[in-house]
């Protein structure tokens, strides 16, 4: 088809191989596991070490969380090598259609003509991360505002819209009594890169406002009707941190490394909530009861009381039916290690928020009705 | 005995012992493999791009060159307008600036530093050449721009904001920001190049014009730069070069945006980070094709302004030749 992205696609392959190389740690042994708890699954014959390689390619999102699973899981089970691609999920999508890596990652849900070009493929849930609103703003006595500031329900869509321009619009003074906002210039910052943050944050904004739907749309990467591009997180920090009056979106993580104010945005509820693992949490269980068939589901603008709404899940994408049942054996042993207590001490650790057991209950139901050339994986 | 000889030289076999005894054929022959293999690169990169554009060129004609729409989200339309004059203007101003910055040096280096100062001077040129773009992208958000792009950029709106040229609001990433981060980018490589053609003009050239009488001055200015034109414009053609094609560090940098205004002090967007930008999470094929006819396009433009460029050296190297013998 496109012979210009899979030569692309080659030499990343390529490059991942040699970084994999490099970068691959020290063979371990099961005597220094530091991850205790889990024991190697008995295998009745033991492969030898890094005889089974894993690729997967996607979403950059949940990259770091990855590396440090694959990191932990290499002295689990040795004889498992996985090589992940953080290409970002539109490349994930593509080459797992493609069928060149065994797993595909992506933050996006896959729409309709994505889930026809790749017959059989399945998304599964892994984690969830929420994005916070930044502000950079000095007020009227010339010190930095600190305080987290409210956002009433469509104030950002309307910011992102242009429709608020200054920060002592009567929609934020309204919902701010505390602060004295300054009459200021709004400076919009948003992702110049294609991300899935844009895509859950634009998704967001379709939800809460109608105009934004209609005049922009939900997508990886939008045509903004106003604003400063930055590249990657660090790129609209940067921006925001250096004008002032300005507004941005990052992941979660980014802001509170970053030890920045987490800004307070108003539900569906009409409550003003921060963002924190609970409240994603709260946003998943809201829709998690019943995820459907699909296990894709869009999370954003939950409706609980203490739901925050700028949320959304990371995917793995796999083929219901494996070619290599060997594989496929361990890409699930593996999956269900990370969404164990082990996997999810990772996630919570590197700030992303692990999926409730509501959730998870439906994960491995379909988790175990993967096949292997039409047959039942078994155990 | 003479036509026995022609005979001996001229049979197949003994030419090929000949030819191949002494490997001077061999050696010969992988030359030009090598030379070879450029020119199908470069035919086989713009063969790919032309391929790969095939849905993009279709669905919007030459009018891609003349549209503003990019909305990959809504109506799926796309247009290059942006990326293009974002390209050429940013590129403008870095050789603007870096030009007399860089020519300035050389003939420092070349002509006026004093021996202590000449290395290790030539030495941090160089070191600044091969900085990663992306340590000149991050320098340039946190430190550049504050320290010095803002402050320049509101002096500038203050003073002639009447202009279109230098209209406000003033943001910190902008094309001004860009534009004078790729200056220091491709300073170091007109100044490395410019310093070497300054070594490399004869001495008889600096003692006839001293000899005429000539001040330093007058000689660097009226014998030296006019006899090394045609070196001097392959240093800027270098930079050039750099500039067009730098892509990280610009998108850094340059704000992003769609902006059509004429104002430098407004962000805009380049043809490189569009690409950088949108490649990775293309997830439908005439989105992705429209990249490609991005990347087609910078192709075409680099490919013509070094043709223009090589003409332009042409020229002044014959003008100089007939008047250095005259």
């Amino acid at each position: 088809m496109l012979k210009f992205t899979r030569s692309f696609a080659f030499v990343l392959v390529a490059m991942s191989v040699l970084l994999a190389a490099c970068g691959a740690p020290a063979t371990p042994s099961a005597t220094e596991a530091p991850v205790s708890g889990t024991q190697a699954p008995a295998q009745p014959t033991a492969l030898p070490t890094g005889s089974v390689q894993i690729t997967g390619a996607g979403a950059t999102f949940p990259f770091p969380l990855y590396s440090r699973w694959f990191y932990d899981y290499a002295f689990v089970d040795t004889s498992v090598k996985f090589n992940y691609q953080s290409i970002g999920s539109g490349g994930g999508i593509k080459q797992i259609t493609e069928k060149t890596v065994d797993f595909g990652a992506s933050d996006a849900i896959l729409n309709d003509d994505q889930f026809k070009a790749a017959p059989g493929i399945q998304m599964f849930p892994i984690v969830a991360g929420a994005e916070a609103i930044v502000v950079n703003l000095t007020g009227d006595d010339g010190k930095a505002i600190t305080t987290a500031i409210k956002f009433p329900y469509t104030a950002v869509a309307d910011i992102y819209l242009g429709k608020i321009k200054q920060w002592n619009d009567p929609v934020l003074t309204a919902a701010n009594p505390d602060i004295k906002l300054p009459a200021k210039d709004i400076i919009v910052v948003h992702r110049s890169d294609g991300s899935g943050t844009t895509y859950i944050f634009t998704d967001y904004l379709s939800k809460v406002s109608a105009d934004w739907k209609s005049q922009v749309g939900n997508s990886t990467s939008v045509k903004w009707p106003v604003g400063l591009g930055g590249k990657g997180n660090e790129g609209v920090y940067g921006t925001v941190s250096q004008n002032d009056g300005a507004i941005g979106y990052v992941e979660l993580a980014y802001a509170v490394q970053n030890k920045t104010t987490l800004n307070l945005l108003q539900n569906k509820a009409g409550e003003y909530v921060t963002p924190s693992a609970e409240s994603t949490q709260s946003a998943i269980n809201d829709f998690g009861a019943n995820l459907g068939d699909k296990l894709a589901l869009s999370i954003v603008d939950g409706p609980s009381k203490s739901s925050y709404p700028i949320a959304g899940y990371t995917y793995l994408l796999l083929y219901m039916d494996q070619q290599d049942c060997i594989k496929a054996r361990k890409l699930i042993e593996f999956i269900n290690w990370a969404y164990g207590p082990n996997g999810t001490k990772d996630a919570t650790d590197l700030l992303y928020v692990p999926l409730p057991d509501a959730v998870k209950q439906q994960v491995f139901a379909k988790l175990a009705q993967v096949t292997c050339q039409g047959k039942p994986l078994g155990n | 005995m003479n036509a026995e000889l022609h005979k001996d030289q001229s049979s197949f076999g003994a030419r090929v012992r000949n030819a191949w005894q002494h490997g001077d054929r061999l050696y010969r022959l992988l030359l030009t493999v090598a030379a070879l293999l450029v020119m199908i690169l470069v035919i086989g990169i713009g063969y790919e791009l032309w391929q790969n554009s095939a849905l993009s060129r279709q669905a919007f004609g030459w009018k891609f060159l003349i549209t503003s729409d990019w909305d990959p989200a809504l109506n799926e339309t796309f247009g290059a307008l942006p990326f293009i004059l974002g390209t050429l203007i940013t590129s403008f101003i870095a050789l603007l600036a870096a030009i007399p910055l860089g020519i300035g040096t050389a003939i420092f280096l070349a002509e006026l530093a004093p021996d202590w100062l000449r290395e290790p001077l030539g030495f941090l040129v160089e070191l600044l050449a091969a900085v990663p773009s992306v340590v000149y992208g991050l320098w340039g958000l946190f430190v550049y721009i504050p320290v010095f792009v803002r402050p320049s950029a509101e002096f500038l709106n203050k003073s002639l904001g009447f202009l279109p040229l230098f209209e406000g609001p003033v943001f910190g990433p902008s094309r001004l920001a860009a534009g004078l981060l790729l200056a220091i980018m491709v300073f170091p490589t007109i100044t490395a190049i410019s310093r070497d053609v300054f070594r490399a003009i004869p001495n008889s050239q600096r003692e006839a014009a001293m000899a005429m009488g000539a001040t330093r001055w007058e000689m660097i200015y009226q014998v030296l730069i006019p006899y090394g034109t045609s070196g001097l414009l392959g240093a800027i053609i270098l930079g050039l070069g750099r500039a067009l094609g730098e892509t990280i560090a610009v998108t850094m940098v340059i704000g992003n945006n769609l902006d059509l205004s004429a104002s430098l002090l407004r962000p805009g967007y380049t043809m490189a980070s569009i690409i950088a930008n949108e490649f990775t999470e293309a997830t439908f094929d005439l989105y992705l094709n429209a990249l490609i006819e991005i990347g087609l396009i910078l192709f075409a433009m680099t490919l013509l302004i070094n043709i223009i460029a090589r003409l332009l050296i042409w020229r002044v190297s014959q003008r100089t030749k007939a008047e250095v013998r005259a």
